[in-house]
């Protein structure tokens, strides 16, 4: 789009927001009374579902079973009426099984697995509105799940995503955003020890500019980080009143 | 066909290897493996050997109408696929995650780069455009996929030509090869993959990973660059947890590799494209006939033999002297190089065959034999074996016709034998030489 900048001269981006500037999180966790663990995330205009289903027993071939760590199997679905225009996607398209596999891989690194060997944990995620930033509204949809269905973990993961225009980093980039064109990175980060479970990067980005963008990246998910777990002690916190301590 | 799970003997060695820095092939950690580049007779055609890893590119191109929502660019295809013939493991139906995530990778790396220019593909806004589509083959796997995959894919566009075409008002002349030269794609830059392999739970990190690397590892980082230095594209994959620093040390590391691979691929164009004009001949059948199938010749791994010798002797004085058991039969002896390359520590044990044979070489002998080496060197045996008769004479031959038979002692005497055969075999130490060429002889003849 010829004539729109993303960062004006006064530091504002198109939607007003400064440049490490995150957009309103708002999320909610056990939202199906159904699977044994869920939760539901706003980012700004992006929402996501994620459901949890497990730990039990393997479903379909026993000789997937690992002897030594639970399976974990992610499944990654956006709805036809997610994006601007209505897309009829079938459900085994690339971008869709790529997306489960890094949602699994980034899971997997950060579950307890070995707690519960030769079984099986399901997530399944499914994105209502895409405006930008879905693979971190997904990861942090199912970080909440997985709390949410008392499956212990290393740590929170929280992901947010990154850009870059104008020697400025950008935090949490929207969907005008990203389909400019430029340099955009996605990391999801265990905040207590700092390590990155998942780094993806697309576009050409210069690698002296490399640091920046992954610094404001981590310092937005470690910003994540301290609103979901506000949103964890409140669930707790009505739970509990619920069951009368 | 299931793949050969690896065991873990193999796998401790590789990682014990990793920690000490060694590799298998005697690589350093930052190396990578020998890159050959060939060129088909086509244009658009090559093939990439990354040490035995070999991919196939061919660059195909089509007129056909644009997408709704970019009306004036053209489009660009990308398919790797992975042959039935690159390793045992690889079925119809069974490799879908790899296949999946290799090829989100590359078009990610090719597409989202903009290292094609798209617009320069249009002929007609909105009705005709160029596609262009890259088919990949993997012929042979034997590790690091990805980055083999992606010299291909840009040395096959870099080479390919379309065919030529011109507008006139509303008359699109499409022109032939006869008619018109080809015109090459215009390229702004080569983004070229490197992977690295993270052992230990990310403490060792290895430069293009081969495929006994790759089984072990724990996970692999794929850094995409073009020599300008600008990162096309990061993907972490494999479940490891990486820091931040450690991050921006493989981008640097991928800045100078990417540097000479693009040296090596300019290089290669340049030569196909002089041996092209100057009408030589150009083709895979002329690259790759020049490794002949009467011709063995292996490459020539790049270890340093020089000191071989010290180095052994290092180790096994510093070495846990061995247990009883094994002190009886292993005398620590001082390794000896035959041959630059090769070197051998001991003389092995005796061959205990030559107890049996005594026997039918004696009625070999009343036979009578036509050669005399034959002769010889059963006199060696003879004489060896009479030896250790004389020493000790725990083996009893029965002189029976029918059959041969060798009593052996119960328990104490096939240790006792043992260690007399070795000590004879040491007293014979200066005379093996000989005995063992003439052995040679034999079998030769």
């Amino acid at each position: 789009m010829a004539g729109l900048e993303l960062l004006s001269d006064q530091g504002y981006r198109v939607d007003g927001r400064r440049a490490g500037e995150l957009r309103k999180i708002q999320a909610r966790m056990g939202v199906f009374a159904q699977a044994d663990g869920s939760a539901y995330i706003e980012q700004g205009n992006t929402k996501a579902l994620a459901v949890v289903y497990g730990p039990h027993e393997i479903r379909g071939s026993r000789a997937r079973a690992l002897p030594d760590r639970a399976l974990v199997n992610c499944q990654y679905s956006s709805a036809t009426f997610s994006t601007g225009e209505r897309k009829r996607r079938p459900h085994g398209d690339r971008k869709s099984c790529e997306m489960g596999l890094q949602l699994r891989q980034t899971f997997e690194a950060a579950i307890l697995t070995q707690l519960h060997p030769r079984s099986q944990i399901d997530i399944y995620v499914q994105v209502l509105q895409a405006d930008g930033g879905t693979y971190a509204a997904c990861v942090n949809a199912a970080t909440l799940a997985v709390l949410d269905a008392g499956i212990p973990m290393r740590d929170f993961v929280c992901a947010c995503s990154a850009g870059f225009v104008d020697s400025t980093a950008l935090a949490d980039l929207s969907h005008v955003e990203e389909a400019a064109g430029g340099p955009q990175l996605a990391l999801a980060l265990l905040p207590a020890s700092g390590q990155l479970a998942l780094l993806e990067m697309d576009a050409r980005l210069h690698e002296d500019h490399l640091e920046q963008v992954l610094e404001a990246a981590a310092r937005a998910a470690r910003d994540v980080h301290t609103l979901l777990d506000r949103v964890v002690r409140q669930h707790v916190r009505e739970a509990s009143i619920l069951l009368g301590d | 066909m299931k793949e050969t799970p690896l065991s873990n003997c193999e796998r401790r060695f590789l990682l014990r290897a990793i920690e000490e820095k060694k590799r298998l092939d005697g690589r350093q950690t930052y190396d990578y493996r020998n890159i050959k580049i060939t060129f088909g007779t086509d244009y658009g055609c090559c093939i990439v050997e990354l040490g035995k890893t070999r991919v196939l590119g061919q660059v195909s191109c089509e007129l056909v109408s644009p997408k709704l929502n970019r009306a004036t660019e053209g489009i660009l295809f990308f398919n790797l696929e992975l042959s039935q013939m690159a390793a045992p493991a690889f079925e119809p139906g069974r490799q879908s995650d790899l296949l999946v995530k290799l090829n989100r990778l590359l078009e990610r790396c090719l597409r989202n780069s903009k290292c094609i220019d798209t617009e320069s593909l249009c002929v007609v806004a909105g009705e005709k455009v160029w596609q262009i589509r890259v088919d990949l083959h993997l012929l042979n796997h034997d590790g690091n996929i990805i980055d083999a995959a992606s010299i291909a894919a840009i040395v096959a566009l870099c080479h390919f030509r379309r065919p030529d075409v011109s507008v006139q008002g509303d008359e699109v002349t499409l022109y032939t090869p006869e008619e018109r030269d080809p015109v090459p794609l215009s390229i702004h830059h080569m983004p070229i993959c490197v992977s690295f392999a993270f052992f230990q739970q990310g403490t060792y990190l290895l430069v293009d990973p081969n495929e006994r690397e790759e089984r072990v590892m724990d996970g692999l980082l794929v850094i995409a660059m073009n020599k300008h230095r600008e990162i096309c594209t990061i993907q972490s994959s494999g479940g490891i947890m990486l820091l931040k620093d450690q991050v921006l040390r493989c981008s640097k590391i991928a800045g100078v590799k990417v540097l000479e691979i693009t040296e090596l691929i300019q290089k290669a164009l340049e030569n196909d494209q002089k041996v092209r004009k100057e009408g030589g001949k150009f083709g895979f059948a002329e690259s790759i006939a020049s490794q002949r199938i009467t011709a063995f010749k292996m490459e020539k791994a790049p270890i340093d033999t020089s000191d071989v010798e010290e180095k052994a002797e290092e180790i096994i004085a510093e070495a846990e002297p061995p247990s009883e058991v094994f002190l009886n039969l292993l005398r620590v002896s001082k390794p000896v190089l035959w041959t630059p390359g090769t070197a051998q520590i001991g003389e092995g044990i005796e061959n205990s065959w030559g107890d049996l044979e005594d026997s039918e070489k004696e009625e070999d002998d009343e036979g009578g034999s036509d050669e005399a080496i034959i002769l010889d060197s059963i006199k060696m045996d003879t004489r060896e074996v009479s030896n250790i008769g004389s020493q000790d004479a725990p083996i009893v031959l029965s002189d029976s016709e029918e059959e041969e038979m060798i009593i052996l002692e119960p328990d104490k005497n096939p240790k006792k034998i043992r260690t007399q055969t070795i000590s004879a075999k040491q007293e014979k130490a200066p005379s093996k030489k000989p005995v063992k060429k003439r052995k040679k002889k034999r079998a030769a003849n």
